[in-house]
């Protein structure tokens, strides 16, 4: 078994008890994380005993050395996964984060919530337009961006040529603190890589590479479920994407070390989740012989490789983009599907679209809840994924570029408020929730800059 | 502003179809009083060729230019490419040089027993993305060669191979490994219907740009486009790209193509006239951008091609687009 682990595995999970048993926790997060946590884990047992597949085995040596010869080529395998099934997908989670009700709530708190339409049921605080205004002052309409200021129509004296040359100082300094301010105005495509890397302070230090190389051993070593689930996950959505397809191997050598890499779980300790338990065989219920499973703690669920696809279009070199997508997920993906009051948490980032489109769209709002498409039934899998596989892989660095600049999710909810806007028209002339599905089922021409200057800048308020 | 625009073709494609329909051209015969003429090659061979002396009328135009048939083929290349090198001899452009030997630097070219093959070089450490090879299917339209005005379409796109290079000697035997026609492709295992295995040219910019810097990707561009108009100049030019759409992206890909290029041969939809001045207004683009208008480019003094590295970059008038990057135009060396 994973012995290694589970040693390291064992003093964080007493660290994160006794964390689940302090104030830090509200009563909410538990409950909802906690019955959220049983359904997941459930679900992959009862797959693990129907399809009598252990959750983890050693390789016999054959097999080890078979799946070294392809480790750049795993796409090519066709292994039978009919009988795998994603543990669970965006909407089934949308369906915990509209049961969610705060025991601590009473009907008199917050007036206004009272008057709120949406699905979400949870008053957490979000920001209103002139409070986003304020926090993502770089996206005004006097100051340049890159995704709008660099089009061919405008001369690149005016901004571009600029703007690239303090990205060059910027990175020369290896400045982290001034990268982060100054890709909040975009970042030129050839800086791109390096800029993240500095923000992220990913530096590829010999000891970085080594760790991966004995992860990618690891994987060799021993198979675990969760990795047919990972092929399963890959082959039905990047291997059928437009611009994702090409990096169909890299995805899996990423993953499946993903998986085995203990030191993720260290996020859990700011994340209110707690990663999911298994027992060593025939020692169920003993605290001491739990371990972590996978041993990441994190299950991954449909689409969750499009957070690694959009990457490998920056970065070529395995253990380097594995560095950046880890450090990407520790900061930013994962509250995309956990339970917390976080601000950049999902279910803040729900509340901040549906309270953004009822106040601002009103009347669009009204409509589409009247005709059975809640729109947070369409968005919600756009904020899941970070807009991955969603929009053109340009515009889509162009929008995590100002992730990593605000250090933000909120943007996520600002810029699906922004396409409901721009779609008001058709959207407005829809009678069913399929036919809004229609409308907003291709956002690859979009432009996410000007769409977001639009609506928080150009609307009024 | 006469009647509407006659069409013909014997190129049964809703592609071409539909963008005549919407239109409003009138369908006729080739027997009838035509204007435009879709050819297949075929046909193009025929009414051209020295026996039947068919000239077109000043209001007649067709998809292929005269002597282009002769040049879909990579021997009769050869003959084309000897011509030029003539030319080029007397111009004194260093794409003649040649060596203490006296045989020609640039091309290859081998002659024994009175036959001359043109080779192609083949590259062992080619370009890969995701560890796999890719071709680039670029479309360019050419509405005049004397003077030369042609221009590239922006969509064009890569094709992968679906299976992984490698370039031990073994694998030349594998035909899907190396040969990415989409045809061939088609028959090995690995194809995945839902995409045929291509990324927009813009796609790949981004990767190159994003992956080796700007400079490289800009002088990459540079070079393709450069290749491109050599090879005009040259006359070597494919026939026909193919009208069959594999996916439905590819079909609203042709249509919108076809679009653009009736568009810019065809302006307003008038009934041609060869007298008009042949260069179009930007509006009427659409997704194609200037490639090479040589009345352009002469009108701002010299020829601009086979300048050196280190030579001025273009300016506002010449006829590139700022799109295909404002380096300077580079030679073989």
């Amino acid at each position: 078994m994973l012995q290694e682990e589970s040693d390291l595995s064992l003093i964080i999970a007493q660290i994160v008890q006794k964390l689940k048993g302090s104030n830090l926790y509200s009563q909410l997060e538990r409950q909802a994380w906690g019955s959220w946590e049983k359904r997941i884990l459930k679900s992959l047992n009862s797959m693990c005993t129907e399809l009598s597949i252990p959750l983890a085995r050693k390789r016999p040596v054959g097999e080890q050395k078979e799946l070294l010869n392809k480790w750049n080529e795993m796409g090519t395998d066709e292994p039978d996964l009919s009988l795998f099934r994603p543990v669970y997908a965006p909407k089934d989670f949308l369906e915990v984060l509209i049961n969610l009700r705060n025991p601590n709530y009473e009907n008199g708190d917050s007036l206004s919530f009272r008057t709120h339409l949406g699905l979400i049921q949870v008053p957490l605080k979000v920001k209103d337009i002139p409070e986003l205004k304020e926090c993502f002052v770089e996206l005004g309409l006097n100051t340049g961006q890159l995704g709008i200021d660099d089009s061919t129509q405008v001369p690149p004296e005016l901004f571009e040529n600029e703007h690239v040359r303090i990205g060059q100082k910027v990175l020369a300094e290896q400045d982290s603190a001034a990268a982060q301010q100054y890709i909040r105005q975009g970042s030129p495509t050839a800086l791109r890589a390096e800029l993240w890397a500095l923000i992220l302070n990913i530096s590829s230090e010999p000891e970085d590479v080594l760790y991966y190389e004995q992860l990618k051993t690891n994987v060799i070593q021993h198979d675990l479920l969760v990795d047919s689930l990972i092929y399963k996950d890959v082959k039905l959505t990047a291997s059928n994407d437009d611009y994702y397809f090409v990096f169909e191997d890299y995805l899996y050598q990423v993953l499946l070390c993903f998986s085995r890499d203990t030191s993720v779980l260290s996020h859990f300790a700011y994340n209110s989740a707690s990663p999911p338990k298994s027992y060593i065989r025939g020692k169920l219920g003993l605290e001491e012989y739990a371990v972590f499973y996978p041993p990441n703690g994190v299950i991954p669920f449909h689409g969750f490789s499009m957070y690694v696809a959009p990457l490998c279009f920056l970065y070529h070199e395995p253990s380097k983009l594995y560095q950046i997508f880890r450090e990407m997920y520790v900061r930013f993906f994962f509250r995309l599907h956990s339970i917390s009051s976080h601000p950049s948490g999902i279910v803040s980032l729900c509340l901040l679209f549906e309270t953004l489109l009822q106040t601002y769209l009103p009347q669009l709002f009204y409509h589409l809840r009247e005709i059975g498409a809640q729109p947070l039934r369409i968005s919600f899998k756009w904020m899941v994924r970070a807009f991955s596989g969603y929009l053109a892989t340009d515009q889509l660095l162009l929008l995590w570029d100002r992730i990593l600049g605000y250090n933000s999710l909120e943007i996520l909810a600002v810029l699906a408020a922004a396409v409901f806007a721009f779609r008001a028209v058709n959207l407005m002339e829809v009678t069913s929730l399929a036919a809004a599905e229609a409308v907003l089922a291709d956002l690859s021409t979009l432009k996410v800059m000007p769409l977001l200057q639009i609506f928080l800048f150009a609307t009024v308020t | 502003m006469a009647g509407k625009v006659k069409w013909v073709t014997d190129i049964e494609k809703s592609v071409l179809i539909n963008n005549f329909e919407k239109r409003g051209w009138v369908q006729v015969t080739e027997n009838e009083d035509w204007n435009f003429y879709w050819m297949s090659v075929q046909t193009i061979r025929n009414v051209f060729s020295v026996e039947t002396g068919y000239r077109l009328s000043d209001d007649q135009i067709v998809n292929h230019f005269p002597n282009h048939y002769e040049l879909t083929r990579k021997d009769l290349m050869v003959k084309n490419i000897k011509r030029y090198r003539k030319e080029l001899e007397k111009e004194g452009s260093p794409l003649a040089e040649k060596d203490e030997n006296g045989k020609y630097l640039y091309l290859f070219v081998s002659q024994s027993n009175k036959e001359a093959y043109v080779i192609s070089l083949y590259i062992n450490n080619p370009l890969l993305i995701g560890g796999r090879k890719f071709d680039l299917r670029l479309y360019v339209l050419v509405s005049t060669y004397r003077p030369l005005r042609c221009y590239m379409y922006k969509l064009g796109f890569c094709r992968f191979c679906t299976v992984k290079y490698t370039p031990s000697t073994s694998e030349l035997d594998n035909m899907f490994v190396h040969l990415t026609n989409v045809a061939i492709q088609k028959h090995g295992d690995d194809y995945n219907h839902i995409h045929g295995g291509k990324w927009t040219v813009s796609n790949l910019r981004l990767y190159l740009e994003s992956t080796r810097g700007k400079e490289v990707t800009s002088k990459l561009f540079d070079e393709i486009h450069w290749i491109i108009v050599q090879s005009l100049k040259a006359v070597a030019v494919n026939a026909s790209p193919s009208l069959t759409s594999s996916t439905a992206n590819d079909r609203i890909l042709k249509y919108n193509l076809i679009n653009d290029t009736l568009n810019i041969a065809v302006p307003n939809g008038e009934i041609p006239d060869c007298k008009w001045n042949k260069s179009p207004p930007k509006e009427v683009l659409g997704n194609y951008e200037i490639l090479y208008d040589e009345e352009l480019a002469q009108g701002d003094g010299a020829d601009r091609e086979l300048r050196s590295r280190q030579g001025q970059s273009q300016g506002p008038r010449a006829g590139r687009s700022r799109d295909s990057g404002r380096a300077v135009l580079t030679t073989w060396k």
